[in-house]
């Protein structure tokens, strides 16, 4: 791999109250190269979303904390910033689109306002002319008629809010988008139109990109790299030719595949992946897919597996131990 | 928009007039006469029933009604106290001036303590800024404002002999009145803001301001704080409505000439005329406040301005 952009190494979060403590991701390594797009995968509750809110350190304050490892930036660690210098990285050079537009623009501000906001944030000194006239540039790059942006959020529709939030993310030109399921909340139609936007304007900006989905389709369209998140941990991570055409394959991996209705074999009933995700609060100590997984052997109950590489494709789970290269440095970390 | 606040405002007319009737008609059905409580209960049945005749107390009650909203409409004429014999008018007005005045203070000072008070309990919530004066609140709401008033009276009239303890002839009268009536409602507020905030903190677009690199300052007076002040902004108006009807407990207790307690004290003779002036005005004034409210929500809600706007006449 070139360059990177993004290096997230043995990143743990938990989520504690006075209750319980959830740990929400374990361990994971993720790197996107420049100009590279990663699609991180996984059931909801799998950690895909934690794992953003903590690059950008948005883990909500009273509850979320980062236990281990590191997420470097370009080479800086982006977790040992202080509340300043994580700022000038919020929105200057990495940028979010939320799940959910219907919530994330605020009600009472104007759309305009709202993009002009994350401009004057990054460039101070630009004159009010000069900050129209990018929001204007912004709006028309998203397909957004310039004119409405004096209007608010609730004059627009849903996929037209999307590209607001896509606007005011891109407003500062971020060298990394990270985009949680930005299409999850609207309808088909618009999905598609909202992702092609989104490759397009990727392909044209440059960016890198780091795409949480749990749309394989979506990942199949727009991605280089694919990562399987489930419960916390990354169970594979390879190219999109070795997640799609590649042979081997984590058992998760393979349920999430044949789960996608097939058009031509008619079937009665959708097929699923039988069981549901461990509770994050008292995860399975040997690997933590045994409980659903058809492979089940005794080794998977007993001793959490490590990630076994063979190049670009990685995997975690006991059915590849002797078949493919074991990287000892990379699984120590794994370990637990 | 316009539209609407005209509509409002000439919904006063009903309103006014179901204030009166209502008035009438509680008066008629309600033991006792205007001149037996001015004559004592020793004064013959003749010139109890001369007085009351005089007065016009002994007209039917519906022909009061139809008299009382006719000199109001054509003369302006609210019509003569029974008790004092004069002008309702110029009875009621200076005593309106001195509520207001006081309602107005109260409210101030109720907000100005109550809501920063409360955006900081919740930005900092569970901490000692939190708790503290959350506590504190929640045992201020619990005491009778009467109660706080004589402590007031007793530390700064009686021992330290700092403010004076009756009348309203300069501003040093007010401090404790108005202190009494504003710190339950100050108590309120801090609670309404507390958990509207705490609210409006947890919005995905506060989340969003924050990834857009905003500093919390922005975030919490800008993104934050405007979204919660509807809930905030109702609680000032319903303050002040209350108020302005008057705070019978601190004029008592202050013995401030204001409005609620004239009313209380006419109730007695059933003067009428005092009465429902008095109503009115307090009814007129309270559609205000609410108006100026609705008015102020679509100023910083455009999603409620949108709906104004679409209703029709």
């Amino acid at each position: 791999m070139n360059e990177l952009i993004l290096d997230i190494d043995d990143l743990s979060v938990i989520y504690k109250t006075d209750l319980e403590t959830v740990k929400a991701v374990n361990g994971i390594n993720l790197k996107i190269g420049k100009g590279k797009t990663l699609g991180l995968v996984g059931e909801t509750g799998a950690g895909k979303t934690t794992t953003a809110l903590s690059i950008l350190k948005l883990l909500p304050e009273n509850t979320g904390k980062v236990t281990s490892g590191n997420v470097k930036f370009e080479g800086t660690n982006l977790l040992e910033m202080n509340e300043h210098e994580i700022r000038e990285i919020r929105g200057g050079q990495i940028a979010m689109v939320f799940q959910d537009p219907m919530t994330s623009l605020n009600p009472v501000m104007t759309v305009g306002d709202q993009i002009a906001e994350a401009i004057i944030m990054h460039n101070e000194g630009l004159s009010k002319g000069e900050i129209e006239k990018r929001i204007d540039e912004k709006l028309t790059m998203v397909g957004i008629l310039p004119s409405r942006k004096t209007e608010y959020p609730h004059q627009f529709s849903g996929g037209m809010k999307q590209r607001v939030v896509i606007a005011m993310a891109l407003a500062c030109e971020p060298k990394l988008l990270i985009a949680d399921e930005p299409t999850t909340a609207l309808d088909v139609t618009i999905q598609a139109q909202v992702l092609m936007m989104i490759k397009e304007l990727r392909n044209r900006l440059g960016t890198s990109m780091l795409m949480i989905t749990h749309d394989l389709g979506v990942v199949a369209k727009i991605c280089d790299d694919v990562a399987v998140m489930y419960a916390g941990e990354i169970v594979e991570a390879g190219t999109v030719h070795d997640i799609f055409l590649g042979e081997d394959h984590h058992p998760y991996t393979e349920g999430l595949f044949g789960s996608i209705p097939n058009l031509s074999s008619r079937t009665k009933r959708l097929n699923s992946i039988p069981g549901l995700m461990p509770d994050p609060t008292n995860l399975p100590e040997g690997c933590i897919f045994a409980p659903r997984c058809k492979y089940c052997m005794d080794i998977c109950i007993r001793v959490h597996p490590n990630t076994v590489f063979d190049e670009t494709h990685s995997l975690k789970c006991h059915l590849f131990d002797g078949k493919l290269r074991r990287d000892k440095q990379e699984g120590k970390s794994e370990k637990q | 928009m316009y539209r609407y606040i005209i509509k409002r405002i000439l919904f006063l007319i009903p309103t006014v007039l179901g204030v009166v009737f209502i008035i009438y008609f509680v008066m008629n059905i309600t033991p006792g006469d205007p001149a037996r409580a001015m004559l004592g209960s020793s004064a013959p049945q003749a010139d109890i029933d001369k007085l009351n005749h005089e007065l016009g107390y002994d007209l039917p009650f519906l022909q009061k009604y139809f008299n009382y909203i006719y000199n109001m409409v054509v003369k302006q004429d609210f019509g003569i106290s029974y008790f004092t014999r004069q002008s309702v008018f110029a009875e009621i007005w200076p005593r309106y001036i001195v509520t207001i005045n006081l309602a107005l203070m109260g409210v101030v000072l109720s907000s100005v303590i109550g809501i920063p008070l409360g955006i900081y309990a919740a930005v900092k919530q569970y901490s000692l800024w939190d708790t503290v004066p959350s506590i504190f609140a929640f045992l201020i709401a619990a005491v009778p404002s009467f109660v706080l008033g004589m402590i007031l009276l007793f530390v700064f009239s009686l021992k330290l002999n700092l403010l004076p303890s009756y009348g309203i002839t300069s501003f040093s009268n007010y401090i404790m009145p108005a202190l009494t009536i504003s710190i339950p409602p100050a108590a309120m507020n801090l609670r309404f803001t507390k958990s509207s905030m705490l609210e409006s903190i947890r919005q995905d677009f506060v989340r969003t301001a924050r990834a857009k690199g905003a500093p919390e300052k922005i975030v919490i007076w800008k993104h934050a704080l405007k979204n919660a002040m509807l809930p905030i902004i109702t609680n000032i108006g319903l303050n002040l409505g209350m108020l302005i009807a008057g705070a019978v407990v601190a004029e008592k207790l202050f013995s401030i000439p204001g409005i609620g307690s004239l009313i209380v004290d006419r109730i007695t003779y059933k003067d009428e005329p005092v009465i429902i002036a008095g109503t009115i005005l307090i009814a007129v004034c309270f559609t205000i406040v609410m108006l100026m409210v609705d008015v102020i929500y679509a100023y910083i809600d455009p999603r409620i301005k949108a709906k104004y706007a679409r209703m029709k006449g």
